[in-house]
Formats: structure tokens, sequence, C-alpha cells
């Protein structure tokens, strides 16, 4: 047995064996196993992709289990790549979910908890090595199933159940339009594997087609505009460590898919489809952070920017697709390896802001940003942990949003190489709009600290708040370090990534050469930077600093109230409000918030000039729900309706069609003899 | 255009700081000869209405205005305590400013300079004995320097400032800005 | 290497010795333009010396990133500084960080005093803080389509590389596509300095305040480092506008009298800048905080049209 296959089955076992812990055990027990068992788990899928990207192995499995075509597995480059983001991502949200799920104890959540989430994590393993097409599909639909389940454990909260309802519906729709991508793709003949489907001939109008249906397929999944509408709905509701996995791994599935199959299986097509993932992708990073600083609810406002992070790969990628279709082999391998870095930071930076907003709502028993506060200093490495989840996410150099922010820039700007007009004016715009983003993030996250964790406490729970146990702030700590690791690293990263592309898409074997000093040099774009030298120049620039200053500054310190202007005292309720802080921002995109306010004060009844409450209330526009489900849901309703009125429920009409139809038939059968 | 032709024309219209009656300033405790030497280039003032009828005030702006030009000795007005070295206090210390003052010193860090300005600052004026006035500013905070005047001529409160630093031009005879 | 090292020091030492100065002779400027003498341009030196004596005063609801903050906000702004050409190109420097590494390390200064503004608590700070990061926000499209068109005609996002192929391609300067493209960083700076039309520096009334307003809780030696950074952060995106759009004058060799050239040509380069600052602040009156937006999409409009105009006159 090939290490390989053994990392899978020890890999296959540890999630097994999870998942039946957790039936068959309770309380601590049962977590602790759920625990070892997803990390042990997780730990052979990390293991396994990065064996397999160091080696450059491709594994290879099959078995008659699955009827028809039987189960196929194979590991290519982008697998392994896309099993090292489950593993890692899975192996802090196990540590994490250990500490966190204490509050099911007891319960039969906690029995539904700990299976699907192995379930979950062992549908994504699979998936990702999926080498047919019947084999993709199974254990795609496992997936958002289990996810499913996993939306719905604390079903006791408003609105779980709505949220778990829209996941189902968009994950099934989506599930429909990959069935009949693949069918069109096989050409009719499932039984096909993905290397008979490399290989069939496809007329362009088809290939066209099963871009398109594959896109709609992978777009639910994703998140995509404006495909999206489920995901602020389904992640927040979730426990924050399944949060962590849905939004770092299970919507990059998506982006997975949509490289396997316009990438892989498709061999790449024409300039429109790499122009409209990127269309989408800018849009979809440009309104999901928009949407994002609106929002209150910390984990509402986690998942807009999983939207908006999903759309920034989305721009790499399409960029690689619309520079493979120009001739810019080079290029399009910096595209693609600048969204799949960026794949695997989003997985490492918003699953530590899940896992701290998780761990924000362990001690106070609240997403809400209006009633949190001074959190600072009562969780002390929950804030340190998530003000680097926040910097990374916020693009800061050195961490890792910034390094494949960085690649993303630099892939856009290579579209100065392609003389077309479209291109020329597309891409400064896809530029502004990603720059717009990231200021935009920048602006969100410091609000997201800022109202969560700094100054005072604006509610009990809050001024109550403890930090959380010891295995919450591990499953914290691992993902700080690897935000930390892969920023500072893309000289080794960048040449992994890109020896993982080699091959697909008959992208030629170009790995591109980032080192500490040598440039970044891909065929006419060159750009330079070194984040290490960078954390380390500014590192020891703010200690000379602050060692001048002692020597030679004065040291005194005196502690003192916050200046405002003279008032006597300081409360909670004289501290800027997160609505407030976004005030500005809602102000200059009003046309697009379009924001209806509703204020009522309550006046002491003897003097207008004395006001006893203010009650303000600031709801955005949902122009999708609004102007694109909502339509759609009423016609269907409408359409099911009219089909109703057939299936009556009358018996008697019952047997006069079948009467009629039989009197039909024989007709027919008489008249064609 | 026409705008930079006026200034152009007008010029530098900065008076020079004339000698004045040294009554007018009353020097009640002597600033340290450190405080006086670190900050006798460059102070940042924060000006503090403790009750006053803006007459005071009203003098005060014109210091920073071209004739009376309050930067060139290096003053310059700063909106928090924090940032500020020298309290310029106006007014009679009514009861709800009597707290708000105190805290503004507090949050001023050292060391500091505190310039009382107008004779309600130093014996309450026309207010005196009113049921809302706490007293001068000297029963509340420490006052080193008391420019009398109801209102006191800007020249006059700049010198009360200078001498409180030690930088009146004929006092210390340094080759400063006039 | 040596050299280079020596060479991104003393940039570095330059630019940190020139700051306040800078800042000083804008004031001196506005001050004459006011028909008054004004305080000396040497001025701010005296008074960081002041402000590195005084006590610091500190409110009891701040936290430990009250006190990281103005050391975070100086060292980003300082390593700006190293990075950006001030006196020679191309420098090993240069490799570290290129024009998107200079724009995310002064949003990295502007994310912690954000931060810093909101973590005392005070509601002044929070104003200050959510304008701050608006108006930032707001700037970085035109910034990235800025950068666009300069790294578009010089193949490449590195500093270095941008002055060199201006130097070796003189006509480019005058191109349609870098005057606009200096017209719109001239609006940026403006935003990102805290200048009027956007922001008054001298202004007292909190409500009017963005950058002021951010840092009204800090006093002593942290208020100097704060005071000292936005004046280098004034210094390095004169630095940009001027020895990237008319780099000539960088040494290109580190000859002691090209270097010497180098500084007494930057200096000119600044005082200039400098004039343009101070004209146009008297002139214009702050805008209102929601008209600024109005202000910074012109800018980008003019960034957009650099783009188009170089891709068209190829």
């Amino acid at each position: 047995m090939t290490p390989e296959l053994l990392l899978l089955a020890v890999s296959v076992a540890g999630y097994t064996g999870g998942a039946l812990a957790a039936l068959a055990f309770r309380g601590v027990a049962a977590r602790a196993l759920v625990a070892a068992g997803a990390l042990g788990g997780s730990l052979a899928t990390l293991a396994l992709g990065a064996w397999c990207l160091a080696t450059g192995t491709t594994l290879a499995f099959a078995a008659p289990w699955l009827p028809l075509t039987g189960l196929a597995l194979r590991a290519d480059g982008l697998s392994a790549f896309f099993l090292t983001v489950v593993g890692l991502a899975a192996a802090a949200a196990s540590i994490y979910g250990f500490g966190y799920s204490a509050h099911h104890d007891g319960r039969d959540s906690l029995r539904l908890l700990g299976a699907m989430f192995n379930v979950l994590l062992l549908s994504l393993t699979v998936q990702v090595l999926a080498d047919n097409a019947l084999t993709f599909l199974v254990t795609w639909e496992v997936m958002s199933l289990s996810a499913y389940f996993l939306v719905l454990v604390e079903h006791d909260q408003p609105g779980t159940v709505r949220a778990a309802n829209w996941y189902l519906a968009v994950s099934h729709a989506g599930f429909a339009a990959l069935i009949a991508a693949f069918l069109v793709l096989a050409a009719g003949d499932m039984t096909g594997s993905f290397a008979a489907m490399r290989s069939v001939g496809l007329t362009p109008g088809t290939r066209d087609l099963v871009f398109l249906l594959a896109l709609v397929g992978f777009g639910t999944k994703a998140g995509v505009i404006p495909l999206h509408v489920w995901l602020p709905m389904a992640h927040p509701v979730a426990p924050s460590h399944v949060s962590a996995v849905l939004s770092g791994v299970v919507i990059k599935m998506g982006v997975y898919g949509l490289m396997r199959v316009a990438l892989d299986l498709l061999g790449g097509g024409p300039a429109w489809w790499g122009g409209i993932v990127l269309g989408l992708g800018a849009v979809s990073a440009l309104l999901g952070v928009l949407y994002a600083l609106m929002e209150h609810d910390l984990k509402r406002l986690l998942a807009y920017h999983s939207v908006e992070n999903m759309g920034i790969i989305l721009l790499g990628v399409g960029a690689g697709l619309m520079f493979q279709s120009y001739g810019l082999p080079a290029l399009a391998t910096l595209g693609f390896v600048a969204g799949l870095y960026h794949t695997l930071n989003h997985a490492c930076f918003k699953g530590l802001l899940f896992l701290g907003a998780g761990s924000v709502l362990y001690a106070t028993r609240t997403r809400n940003m209006e009633d949190l506060g001074g959190l600072i200093t009562r969780m002390p490495r929950t804030a340190v942990c998530f003000l680097v989840g926040a910097a990374a996410i916020s693009a800061l150099p050195p961490l890792n949003g910034f390094a494949s922010e960085w690649l993303v820039f630099q892939t856009l700007m290579g579209g100065a190489l392609v003389p077309r007009p479209e291109v020329a004016i597309g891409m400064p715009i896809a530029v502004a709009m990603l720059a717009l983003t990231s200021g935009l993030a920048v602006a969100c996250f410091v609000k997201a600290f800022g109202i969560t964790f700094l100054a005072l406490p604006r509610s009990t729970e809050a001024a109550r708040a403890r930090e959380v146990p010891a295995s919450m702030q591990v499953g914290m700590l691992v993902l700080v370090g690897m935000c930390v690791a892969l920023g500072l690293t893309p000289f080794l990263v960048v040449p992994v990534l890109s020896r993982a592309l080699t091959g697909l898409g008959r992208l030629p074997m170009t790995p591109i050469g980032f080192s500490l000093h040598l440039p970044l040099s891909v065929a006419g774009v060159t750009g330079e930077m070194s984040p290490l030298l960078l954390a380390v120049g500014v590192a020891l620039l703010g200690v000379l600093t602050a060692i001048v200053l002692r020597l030679l500054a004065d040291r005194r310190l005196r502690v003192g109230d916050t200046w405002g202007c003279g008032r006597i005292g300081q409360t909670p309720r004289m501290e800027y409000t997160a609505t407030a802080f976004a005030e500005p921002l809602r102000r200059v995109f009003a046309e697009l918030y379009r924001p209806t306010e509703d204020l009522s004060i309550d006046f002491h009844p003897k003097s207008k000039y004395f006001v006893r409450t203010i009650a303000y209330r600031s709801e955005v526009q949902p122009w999708f729900e609004r102007l694109l489900y909502t339509p759609f849901l009423s016609a269907l309703r409408g359409a099911a309706a009219g089909v109703r009125q057939v299936q009556a429920g009358s018996l008697h009409l019952y047997l006069a069609y079948m009467t009629i139809t039989l009197l039909a038939l024989l007709v027919v059968a008489r008249w064609s003899r | 255009m026409l705008l930079f032709l006026k200034i152009l024309k007008v010029g530098v219209v900065t008076e020079p700081l004339a000698a004045g009656e040294p009554d007018v300033i009353e020097v009640a405790r002597e600033v340290e000869t450190k405080a006086r030497r670190l900050l006798g280039r460059a102070v940042a003032i924060r000006e503090v209405d403790a009750g006053s009828c803006n007459g005071c005030e009203i003098e005060i702006t014109g210091l920073t205005g071209p004739v009376y030009d309050s930067e060139r000795f290096g003053i310059h007005f700063v909106a928090s305590p924090r940032h500020a070295d020298l309290l310029l206090v106006t007014g009679p210390v009514t009861r709800n400013m009597e707290i708000p003052l105190r805290k503004t010193y507090e949050a001023t860090p050292d060391p500091k300079v505190v310039v009382a300005v107008g004779d309600c600052a130093r014996t309450c004026g026309v207010f005196r004995g009113s049921y809302a006035i706490v007293g001068s500013v000297d029963a509340v905070i420490p006052v080193d320097v008391f420019v009398s005047g109801c209102p006191p001529e800007p020249a006059d409160i700049l010198r009360g400032i200078l001498t409180a630093l030690d930088r009146l031009p004929t006092r210390t005879g340094r080759r400063d800005d006039p | 290497m040596t050299v280079d090292v020596m060479m991104a020091a003393a940039q570095g030492l330059l630019a940190l010795a020139l700051a306040p100065a800078v800042v000083g002779l804008v004031r001196w400027l506005k001050a004459r333009l006011q028909n008054r003498r004004g305080a000396p341009p040497w001025q701010p030196y005296r008074e960081l010396r002041k402000l590195f004596q005084k006590e610091v005063v500190v409110s009891r609801h701040a936290s430990w990133l009250f006190h990281l903050a103005p050391f975070v906000v100086f060292a980003s702004t300082l390593a700006v500084a190293v990075i950006v050409p001030v006196l020679a190109v191309p420098l090993l420097v240069d490799r570290i960080g290129d024009l998107l590494v200079v724009v995310y390390l002064l949003l990295l200064g502007t994310f912690f005093l954000a931060l810093a503004g909101l973590d005392p608590g005070s509601a002044f700070g929070g104003m200050g803080a959510s304008r701050g990061v608006t108006v930032a926000a707001l700037a970085e499209p035109t910034l990235a389509v800025a950068i666009f068109a300069l790294a578009r005609s010089a193949g490449s996002t590195n500093l270095g590389e941008i002055a060199a192929r201006t130097i070796a391609d003189p006509l480019s300067a005058v191109s349609p596509g870098h005057l606009l493209a200096f017209a719109a960083l001239f609006i940026v700076m403006l935003a990102e300095t805290g200048r009027l039309p956007i922001d008054n520096p001298a202004t007292h009334l909190e409500l009017t305040m963005i950058h002021e307003a951010m840092v009204l809780e800090y006093s002593g030696r942290y208020l100097a480092l704060i005071e000292w950074a936005a004046a280098l952060k004034l210094l390095v995106f004169f630095a940009l506008l001027g020895n990237l759009f008319v780099p000539w004058g960088l040494a290109r060799a580190f000859t002691l009298e090209a270097v010497m050239t180098a500084a007494g040509v930057f200096a000119v380069k600044v005082g200039v800048l400098a004039v343009a600052v101070a004209v146009l602040e008297t002139r214009v009156a702050k805008l209102r905080l929601f008209r600024v937006p109005e202000l910074l999409t012109a800018s980008f409009v003019l960034a957009l049209l650099a783009v188009t105009s170089s891709f068209l006159l190829r």
C-alpha cells in the first residue's frame, strides 16, 4: 500500500471513527472522541495533500462501491492543494470544536453536530479526489446535505430553519445545474471518467453550455453574486467551528469545481469565459464588502466578507482563464496561482475570524456588536487572534491577505499586455474595484474589531465576559500561526502552487520564480516584494524607535480620564456605535443601500426638551431578494398553484384522467397500425 | 487671482509687540526654570472659558490674526488639553464649570502653565458675590500669571503669556522675534 | 550591497530630518499669505523636541493597543520613506517593496491609528476613526489606478523601474497619461495627508476634524511620534509626486556629488510642492465631509482617463 493510500485510509478511518463516536457516546467523551477523530482525519488529509504537492506523486484508486461507474479517486496537483486547504481548516476547527460544543452537552444536538461534522469533512476529502462524474456528484450531495444538517444544529434559535431551507434550496438548484453540466460534458455517457471527458471533442456551443451550467452550479456553492443570498443566512446560524469550515472550505469547493471543469476538463475556452468570471468576481467583491459594512451581527458581517473574498479569488481565476485564451500561459498561471493562494489564505483568516467570533459568542452569548465592547481586557488572547485575522483580511502587510492580493493586482496589471480595448478598459476598472474593496474591508474591520473589543463594554454580558477554554484558544492560535507564516513566505508557496497547476488545461510547465531577492518575473510584468524583509524592517524600526525613546525622551506616564470636554463621568453610551461608525459610508453609497430610516423619540410628557428614549432603526434594501428571488419565488408559487388545479384530490377526477388516457392510447395505437 | 494680488499688495501687517503697562500683568507664581526653558519656544495653548461673558474670548481670537500674530512666538492653539502646555482661562468660575475646569487641568500633561485672563478670572469682576460663582480661577486651579483688564487688550494677553514663559522681549533682552 | 544599505539608511534619515521642515514650510507660507509673520519654518522641530520632554497622560479605558499604535504608525511610515525614491535609484530596497507595498503600508498605519481612536472610548475618537477610514477607503481606487497607469508604461510596479523609465524616455513625462495621473495623485495626497480642502490641519472644532480627532487623546512622546509620522507621510507623497513624475536629479551612481545633487534637487522639488499646497490651502475652503467623496470620485475619473489615454496613445 502506497503512503498516499495509507494516509487516505487513515483519514477516512479518523472521520468515520469520529462520526460513530458521536452517536455512541455522550457528553465530554463524545466531544473528545469527535474532536480526536476529526483532528486525526484532517491531519492525515493535510499530510496527504502536502505529501502529494511536495513529491508530485498522484494517487489513484478505484473500487466498485458506487453503482454504474464505481468509485474512482485521483489526486493531481489541484486536488492535493485543496486537500491541504481542507486539512488545515478542519484541524483548527476540530480542536476548537471540542471546547465550543460544550453547551450542547446532554442534548441530542451534540450527536448531530459530531456525526455530521465528521461526515462533512469526509465528503470534502473525497470530493477533491473524485475522478469520475458520479463520484463527484455523490460526494457533492453528501457535502451539501451534511452542511444542511450542521446549519440546523441550533434549530431552536430563530431564523435557523429558514436559513437552512434557503441553503438547501439554492444548493439543490446548483446541483441540478451540475448534473446537467456533467451530462452534456460526458456526451450522455455518465460512466466515463474525467480522463474520458478530457478527450471527448465537443462543439464550441456545447462547451459554452457546459461552462455556463458549471458556472451556475459552482457559483451557487461559492456564493457568487447574485447566487449568494443563502450565505449570510446560513453561515451565521451554524455553530462557529462549523461556520469556519463552511466559509473556509465548503465554498471553496465551488472554486475547485470551476477550475476542474473549466480549466481541466474543458481545457480552457474563449476569452469571454474569463471575462464573465472576472466580472462576477469584481462585482461580488465590491457588493460583498458593501453589504458587510452595514452589518452589526458579527457573524453575518464575516459571511458577507466570504462573498467578498470569493470575488477576489474569482478575479484571479477569471484573469487566468482570460489570459490563457489570449495565449499568455505564464500570466494565466500567475492568475490561477493568485486565486489559489487567496483560497488558502482565506481559509486561514476567515476560519480564524469565525473562531474568534465564536469565542465572543461563547463568552457573551450575543453576536450583536452594538452590545459588545471592552473585550480586549477581558478576553486578551481572543482579541489578539481576532486582530491578526482582521489585519490579514484587510490585506495589510506582512500578513497573508496582502501576499495574495498583491499577486491578484500583479495579474490584473498584466492585462496591459493584451492589446484589446475591452481588456484595456476592463482591467483598470477591475483594479479599481479590488482596491476599493480592500479599502472598505479595512474600514469594516476597524469597525468590527474596534466596536467589539475596544473601549467600554456596552452591556452586562460583555462586562462579564471571560476568556474562552484552552482548546478554543489553541484552535485559533494554529490559524494565527498559519496567517503569519503564509504571509511571510510567498517565495515558498508560489512555486509550489505553480507546480501544482502544470499540465492542467494545457498550461505549460512554467514554475514562477518568487524568492527573497529575485523578482517575480512573468514575461513582461515584473514586480518585487519581500514581506519577510519588510516585516523585519518595520519591526526593527519600531524597536529602534522604542529604544531611542526610552533613552532620550521623558518617561513619565499618568493615567487619567478620557478627554470628553470635561464632562463628569463616562458611560458606554457615550462611545461610538457601530451604526454611527458606518454612517459616512452609508451616506456615500446611499444609492446602493437606499436605507430606510425609522427614528422614534419618546419625550418626557411634561417637556419636549427632555428625551426619555430614542429608538433608531435603519434597514438596507435587500436588492437581490426584492428584484430576483421574490419575483422568482412568487412566479414559482403561481405556477405551482396552477398545477395544483390538475391534482385536485378528487378520486373521481383521477379515474377520469386514467380513463381518458387509456382511451387516447387505444385510439393512437389503433390509428398507427 | 485677485485674492493673491490683494495679498501681495497688503503685505505683512504684523505689529511689533510694544512694552505696555507693567501692572496689568501680575505674576502669581514663578514658573519653574525647567518648564520655562522647555516651553519657551513652542507652546500649545488650550483656552478654557470658565463662564466668561466672551469679551475676553473676542480679544483672544484677535491674537491669531495678522496684527498680533501670536504664532510668531511659537504659540499655537490646540483643541485638546492633552496636546496643551498652557491653559488660558477666562471668566469667573461658575458652578457648572468648576469640575470641567479641574478636569481640563488634570488632562493637561506636565509641565503646564496657567494664565488667567481678565478681571473676572482674578477677582470675579462684576459677577462677584453671584449665586452662580464658585470663586476666581485661583480657587480652583493653581494660576501662574494674571492679566487684568475688562477685557484686556490682545497685546496685554500676549505679554502675559510671554511673561509666564519668561520670553518677554524687553525683560530678557533676547534677540527674539519682536 | 553595503553601499545600498547605507543609501537606504541615508534616505530614511534624510526623510526623517526633512519632514518637520516641510510641514513648517507650508505653515510659514500660509502665514505669509495671511499677511502675518508666522513662526519660522523650523518651528515643528521645536514642537517635537518639546513634546518628547512632556508627560504622557493615558485614559484609564485605553488598552495596550493605544500604547502600541504610535510605534506602528511611525515605523510603517518611516519604512515607506526608506522605500520611496528620495535620493537614488535603483536601490536594493526597491526590491523589498514596490508601489503597492507603499500604499498598503500607509493603510496599515491608518488601520492602527483608527483603532487607537476607538480605544479610549471617546466619541471624538470614534468619529475621527470613522471619517478617517472612509476617506482612506475612497482614496484607494484612485491610488490603485494611478499606480496602474504608471506601472503600465514602465512594465513594473517597482519604484526604481518607474523612475528609470521616465528618465529614459523624457517625453513621456508630459504625456497626457502622466499629467492626468499626477493630478489624480495630487488630490489623493491632499486626502491622505489631511490637507485642505478635505481636512483642515489647523482646526480646533472637533466636528470638522478627521485626522486630528483620532489623536485627541495622545500626548507627550506618543503625540510626537504621530505628528512626525504625519509629516513623514506628507514628505513621502511629495517624494512620490516629485521623483516618480519628474525623476531628473535622482542619483544613478553612488558618488558623493551625485548624492549631494540629488538631495539638493529633492529639496527644491519639495519646496515647489510645498508652495503649491500652501497656495491651494489659502485659496480653497474646506469641503463639507459628504462632498469629499465627490472630489475623490473626480480624482478617480482623472486616473481612469490617465490609463485610457496611455492605452489609446500607445
